[in-house]
C-alpha cells in the first residue's frame, strides 16, 4: 500500500492525476435527483468506445475499394473469427448511438438543460450530433451495397442544388462524376480517422463544459446556489461512487437490449441493415425506393416536403441549425417541464409527434398525399422553434422550489 | 379530437395500401437446426444451381464443417470439379458469355436469402409456368420475365397458368393468375417438390449468414450472463445509495 501511495505521489508531482480524479469523479458533485433520462450521457460514451473498438477490428479486414469492399465485408462475416460479431456490434451500434443521442437530446429539451449557463454545453452537443451524422453517413457507404451507393448518390447530389458552385462542389466531394472508388476511399478516411478524432475532441470539450457549469437536473434548479459550510452543494452527491455504480446498472440494461438485437435481430427487419444493401453496388441499376437509414428520415422528409430542390436543402439544413438556437429561443422563466404550464406541454407533445411522423414519412415513397402530410409536419417542426420565444413567455408556469425534489 | 382521428386514419390508409402491395408470398417455414434439411439443400444446390450461380463467399470446407459433413464426403458427393476442399464455391462459366446466353449474368447467390428473403425464394421456385413467348418457354409469377429457365422442371413437371377474370378497384375486368394446371408430370409429387425447395431455401438462408447457426445460442448465454451481472450491479447500487435521501 505504501508503495502504491508513493507511486501516486510520484505521479502527482508530475501530472495532476489525483486532482483530475477528484475534480471530475470523486469530488464532482452531481444533483442527487437524476432519473431515467440521465443514463444516456454515459451510454453515449459507452457506444462511442464500442464503435471505436469494433471499428478497429473491422478495419483490419475491410478493403476500401469499389471492387473489393462488398466481398471483404462478406469475408468478415464468414471467414474472420468473430468477424460477424464485430460487424453486427458496429452496425447495431450505429443505430444504438442515434437512439441514445436522440433520447439524450430529448432529456435536454424536457428539463431545459440548454438554458443559461449551459448554452455552450448544448452547442458542443449539437456539434457532436452533426459530426455523428457525418460519421454515420460516410460509414454507411463502406459496405458498398445498393443502398450504400444510391443513398450516398442522392445525398451528395443535394449539394449540386446550390446555385452556381453546386455541380462543381458535389463533384469535388465525390472526386468523380458519380459515386466511385475515389469517393469510397475518401469516405473511409473520414470515417475511420477524421470524424472520429473530431468526435473524441468534442466529447472532451462537452464534458469539460459540463463539469465547469455542473449538471442540470429534472427540477431545473441550480444546486450550486445551496451550499454547505464546506462549499459542497447540499443537493449534490459525488459522481463517484454514487453515479458510477448507478450508471453501471444502466449500462447492463442497455447491453441486454443491445445484445438482444445483435444476436437475434441484427437486421432489425430492415431498419438497421437494409435488404437492398445485400446486393452489391451497381451504378447502372437504381433501386426502386431509395431511403436513408431511420435516423436521417425526419430530415429527409423535410427535404422532400419542399417543392424546389435548393429550398429543400435549405429547409433540411435549417431544421438542424434551428436546434443550435434553442438556448436563446426558450424565454420561459423556468427550465424544467415539471414547472412549465399546459401550453408548453401541449406544444412539446405536438412537436414530438410531428418529429416521429416526419421520421416515418421519410421512409415512405413520396406520394402526393404523404408529401402533403410531410409539409404539415415540417411546418409544425419549424413553428415549434420559431414561436418558442412567444409561447414560452405566455405559458403559465408553476413556482420552482429552492431545493431539488425526489 | 375527431378531426385528429380522421387525419390519423387518412394517414394510415395509403400506408396500408403500400404494405399490401406486391405478389403474395408463401411461408418458407425453414428450420436451420435441421442438419438433414441443410445437407439435402446443399445437394440440391450443387446439382441444380451451382452450374450457373456461384456461392463465391462460401468455401466447401466451411460448408462441410457447418453441415456436419466430413471433407471426404463433401469431395465425393458435393464437388464435381477438380477443386480443393478449401476453395470457394465459384463457377467456371464466363460472365460475358452468360450474359449473352441468358440476357443477364446469373447472380452470385451467397447472400440472396438476405436481399430477397426466404419466403420470396420459396415462392419463386414454385411459381414457374409455361409461357411460349419467353426464350426458355417459362415465366414466373413473382419475377415477371425472368431470364432463368425452370431448372427444376424435371422434378416438378411443367404447369400452365389458369387465369380468371376479376374486377379491379376501378371496376374494369382484369385477368388474374389464380392457379396452375400440370401439363407434364415431374418425378416428384407437389408435396415432395415443396419439401425439396424448402431444403434448398434452408441451405440458402444458411449460406446467406453462416453465423446464424451459432449466434442464437451464444446470444442466450450472453444475455443470461448480463442478467446475472445486473443483479450484482443493482445490489451494489442499492448498497451505495442507502445513505442518500
Amino acid at each position: 500500500m505504501k508503495v502504491l501511495s508513493n507511486f501516486v505521489d510520484w505521479i502527482d508531482a508530475r501530472f495532476p492525476l489525483t486532482k483530475v480524479w477528484n475534480e471530475h469523479l470523486a469530488q464532482y458533485y452531481a444533483p442527487k435527483n437524476f432519473n431515467f433520462w440521465y443514463f444516456f450521457g454515459s451510454l453515449a460514451m459507452l457506444v462511442l468506445v464500442m464503435q471505436i473498438l469494433t471499428g478497429i477490428f473491422l478495419t483490419m479486414n475491410y478493403k476500401p475499394s469499389a471492387t473489393e469492399a462488398f466481398s471483404s465485408v462478406e469475408y468478415i462475416m464468414r471467414d474472420v473469427n468473430w468477424g460477424w460479431l464485430m460487424r453486427y456490434m458496429h452496425s447495431t451500434g450505429a443505430s444504438a448511438f442515434f437512439i441514445v443521442i436522440y433520447l439524450h437530446m430529448f432529456r435536454g429539451l424536457l428539463y431545459g438543460s440548454y438554458r443559461q449557463p449551459r448554452e455552450l454545453l448544448w452547442i458542443f452537443g449539437m456539434l457532436l450530433y452533426v459530426a455523428l451524422m457525418a460519421e454515420a453517413f460516410m460509414g454507411y457507404l463502406l459496405p458498398w451495397g445498393q443502398m450504400s451507393y444510391w443513398g450516398a448518390q442522392v445525398i451528395i447530389s443535394l449539394f449540386s442544388a446550390i446555385p452556381g458552385i453546386g455541380e462543381a462542389l458535389s463533384e469535388w466531394i465525390r472526386g468523380d462524376f458519380v459515386i466511385a472508388d475515389a469517393t469510397l476511399n475518401r469516405f473511409f478516411a473520414f470515417h475511420v480517422i477524421a470524424v472520429p478524432l473530431i468526435l473524441v475532441a468534442l466529447v472532451f470539450v462537452h464534458i469539460v463544459a459540463l463539469h465547469a457549469v455542473g449538471s442540470n437536473n429534472p427540477d431545473g434548479i441550480e444546486i450550486k446556489k445551496n451550499k454547505d459550510a464546506n462549499g459542497i452543494p447540499l443537493d449534490g452527491i459525488p459522481f463517484h461512487p454514487y453515479y458510477s455504480v448507478k450508471d453501471i446498472v444502466g449500462v447492463i440494461v442497455f447491453l441486454i437490449l443491445f445484445s438482444a438485437v445483435v444476436f437475434f435481430l441484427p437486421e432489425m427487419d430492415g431498419w438497421f441493415l437494409e435488404k437492398d444493401n445485400f446486393i452489391p453496388a451497381d451504378p447502372l441499376k437504381t433501386p426502386e425506393h431509395i431511403v436513408p437509414l431511420w435516423y436521417f428520415t425526419p430530415f429527409y422528409a423535410i427535404l422532400r416536403a419542399v417543392p424546389s430542390k435548393f429550398g429543400g436543402v435549405m429547409a433540411m439544413g435549417g431544421a438542424i441549425v434551428v436546434l443550435f438556437l434553442l438556448p436563446w429561443l426558450d424565454r420561459s422563466p423556468v427550465k424544467s417541464i415539471r414547472y412549465k404550464g399546459m401550453l408548453y406541454k401541449g406544444i412539446l407533445t405536438v412537436f414530438i409527434l410531428s418529429f416521429l411522423a416526419l421520421g416515418y414519412l421519410g421512409t415512405q415513397p413520396a406520394t402526393p398525399i404523404l408529401t402533403n402530410f410531410a409539409r404539415v409536419f415540417s411546418i409544425i417542426y419549424f413553428l415549434f422553434f420559431l414561436l418558442m420565444p412567444f409561447y414560452t413567455k405566455m405559458d403559465r408556469t408553476k413556482p420552482v422550489p429552492d431545493r431539488v425534489t425526489k | 379530437m375527431k378531426k385528429i382521428i380522421i387525419a390519423l386514419v387518412a394517414l394510415a390508409l395509403p400506408v396500408m395500401a403500400i404494405a399490401s402491395g406486391g405478389a403474395h408470398l408463401d411461408k418458407a417455414d425453414i428450420d436451420l437446426s435441421n442438419k438433414g434439411s441443410l445437407q439435402n439443400g446443399a445437394k440440391m444446390y450443387v446439382n441444380y444451381c451451382l452450374g450457373c450461380h456461384s456461392l463465391k463467399y462460401m468455401s466447401y470446407a466451411r460448408m462441410g464443417k457447418d453441415l456436419g459433413l466430413p471433407d471426404e464426403l463433401v469431395q465425393e458427393n458435393l464437388m464435381f470439379t477438380g477443386k480443393k476442399i478449401g476453395e470457394y464455391m465459384t463457377i467456371s462459366m464466363p460472365a460475358a458469355n452468360a450474359e449473352k446466353w441468358f440476357g443477364v449474368t446469373p447472380p452470385d447467390l451467397s447472400v440472396i436469402a438476405r436481399s430477397r428473403g426466404a419466403d420470396w425464394i420459396y415462392t419463386y421456385l414454385r411459381n414457374f409456368y409455361v409461357d411460349d413467348s419467353r426464350p426458355f418457354g417459362v415465366n414466373n409469377r413473382v419475377f415477371e420475365s425472368v431470364g432463368m429457365p425452370h431448372v427444376l422442371s424435371q422434378l416438378e413437371g411443367l404447369k400452365k397458368p389458369v387465369y380468371t377474370t376479376e374486377k379491379d378497384e376501378y371496376g374494369t375486368d382484369r385477368q388474374v393468375l389464380t392457379g396452375y394446371e400440370y401439363i407434364t408430370e415431374g418425378s416428384m409429387t407437389p408435396a415432395e417438390y415443396d419439401r425439396q425447395v424448402r431444403d434448398l431455401v434452408n441451405f440458402l438462408v444458411y449460406t446467406g449468414e453462416p453465423a446464424k447457426l451459432v449466434r442464437y445460442d451464444l446470444g442466450i448465454k450472453v444475455i443470461l450472463f448480463l442478467l446475472f451481472f445486473l443483479i450484482i450491479a443493482y445490489l451494489l447500487k442499492k448498497e451505495y445509495w442507502k445513505d442518500i435521501h
